[in-house]
């Protein structure tokens, strides 16, 4: 089996307002799956089932199944901060803890899960992941400072850091790029592609350009709806669905 | 109209309009200076270093101190914070990280109305839960009067100051996999720790200065302390003993008492402030 994460018939609702119906797909491993479409298409919602970040928001429903390793991860043993150390997550917006220093900011997650490591094991773990976020080298002297005075990109592959400090073996990256300007956006593609070796990346975005260059499969959503999801070049030369090809040539959305 | 002459009316406009707030300011900070420095001139004649290390002495005897007094707040204060801090910060937590309920909604209107509570109904709070059983004025009873003002200030700012921590800082702390208590203790509670220890400062500073409660539990002494079940001296009530005597020695002594009382409010205010800035 070579998929990471198995999505079968996931529905989602927030109140009566039902954002994602019945979607179905296969993440692979050591594979880029974007997510695109445009705002509003339940990307986001779809990303945060795979780690169950919607368990604290007050009124989200859900149907169907989320298979991680083969399990359910909505079955009542799983437990949900388990399943986060396995299923990493990267946000729109960089945020790195705020009072925080460079190095706490990737020791933390080892720290507070307890994960029995001595302070220079903890010290190993967070030089490789500040070297596998392609940070290392920019911050290496001041590993002291507070992470909020970084740029926003180094921010950014500072949050990355932090997720892979805890080992996860999926990354979600919501929009990781956003908030970014062209030449950090750059890095962080390098790097996603980069990761990808060793992890199955999930990442949404609704920019196009980005998803072509970054992805090995390509999901399109639409009003809650998956209409397509094959490999990227198929989706951006030969689309299969009419509404792929209006989205890709941007007659809508 | 010209435009130049609008130009000119708007400029004009704009500096009374600021000239009327900064005049406002100015007021409202005018009183402070007053009393200040109506203290100082009217207790410097008491004002030595024996009134820090002394007891007090009887009317007609020169020197003598409120050591007792300063000691006697700091311990009842001190019996407060160390009974306050804990409840109210946790208080505060659920109240910002749980609290959605009819329950939190009560706890907020509860804490919210202790807060406009006349202190002197916390003095006979205190008299009613510890002197009528004990029959005796005490520390604890002065104590658990003034923690019954700094927990309610103590509460709400915890709460508010853990409302200003993103939500996106929790969702960081979740998404690699830390349990959610641990997320609010190590993550957001230390997001927002400098505003909540600001907060407590002048809670603090605001208990120090506190008569009335203390009036029906602590009573005042006129020695050093010898227990927490016995009455014990505070700086304001020996303010209060002074001003309200008829000698005229007695009433410089509540002078220079005033000084020293608003000078630990001071510097526990600017304690405060400098924890707030540090925060940026």
């Amino acid at each position: 089996m070579d998929n990471a994460i198995e999505v079968r018939a996931l529905s989602a609702w927030f109140g009566d307002h039902q954002v994602l119906r019945d979607i179905t797909m296969d993440i692979g491993r050591n594979a880029v799956t974007s997510v695109m479409g445009p705002s509003g298409c339940g990307k986001s919602t779809f990303i945060r089932c795979l780690n169950r970040m919607h368990d604290l928001t007050p009124g989200f429903r859900h149907a169907g199944e989320v298979l991680f390793d083969g399990r359910n991860i909505y079955a009542e043993k799983v437990d949900p901060v388990l399943l986060r150390r396995k299923v990493g997550m990267v946000f729109q917006q960089p945020n790195p803890f705020p009072r925080m220093s460079v190095y706490e900011n990737v020791a933390v997650g080892l720290k507070l899960n307890g994960l029995g490591k001595s302070r220079a094991g903890i010290a190993e773990v967070v030089e490789r992941s500040l070297r596998s976020a392609a940070l290392w080298d920019e911050v290496k002297d001041h590993l002291e400072r507070p992470g909020s005075r970084l740029s926003g990109g180094q921010q950014q592959r500072l949050c990355i850091a932090r997720a892979l400090a805890v080992e996860p073996e999926v990354l979600l990256m919501d929009e990781p790029c956003s908030a970014l300007d062209p030449v950090s956006t750059a890095k962080i593609e390098d790097l996603i592609e980069d990761l990808s070796a060793r992890y199955a990346i999930v990442v949404v975005t609704h920019n196009m350009q980005q998803a072509a260059r970054i992805s090995d499969h390509v999901a399109f959503f639409l009003l809650g709806d998956l209409i397509e999801m094959d490999k990227s070049a198929k989706i951006f030369t030969n689309p299969s669905d009419k509404r792929t090809e209006e989205y890709i040539t941007g007659r809508f959305g | 109209m010209s435009v130049e002459s609008i130009a000119l009316r708007r400029k004009a406009a704009d500096r009374a309009a600021k000239a009327a707030f900064a005049a406002a300011a100015a007021l409202v900070v005018l009183p402070l200076f007053l009393i200040f420095f109506d203290l100082l001139w009217k207790g410097a004649k008491e004002l030595r270093l024996s009134l820090l290390t002394d007891l007090p002495r009887p009317v007609g005897e020169p020197g003598g101190g409120i050591a007792n007094g300063i000691l006697g707040t700091l311990t009842v204060a001190g019996l407060a914070m160390a009974g306050g801090i804990p409840m109210a910060v946790m208080t505060g937590i659920y109240l910002a990280e749980y609290g959605k309920g009819a329950f939190a909604s009560a706890v907020r209107f509860a804490v919210d109305t202790l807060t406009g509570v006349p202190s002197i109904i916390m003095g006979i709070f205190g008299y009613v839960l510890w002197v009528l059983p004990m029959k005796r004025f005490s520390a604890w009873a002065g104590a658990s009067a003034l923690a019954m003002i700094f927990i309610p200030v103590v509460v709400r700012t915890t709460e508010e100051m853990l409302l200003t921590v993103p939500t996106t800082v929790r969702e960081a702390a979740l998404a690699l996999g830390i349990a959610r208590w641990k997320t609010t203790l190590f993550i957001t509670m230390r997001t927002a720790l400098p505003g909540v220890m600001t907060g407590i400062l002048l809670a603090m500073a605001r208990i120090v200065g506190e008569t009335a409660p203390l009036l029906f539990t602590a009573l005042g002494n006129q020695f050093w302390q010898s227990g927490l079940d016995q009455p014990i001296a505070a700086v304001p009530l020996q303010v209060f003993a002074y001003a309200i005597s008829p000698y005229e020695d007695w009433h410089d002594k509540a002078w220079a008492g005033a000084i020293v009382l608003i000078l630990m409010v001071l510097v526990l205010s600017v304690c405060g402030r400098l924890l707030a800035r540090a925060r940026k």
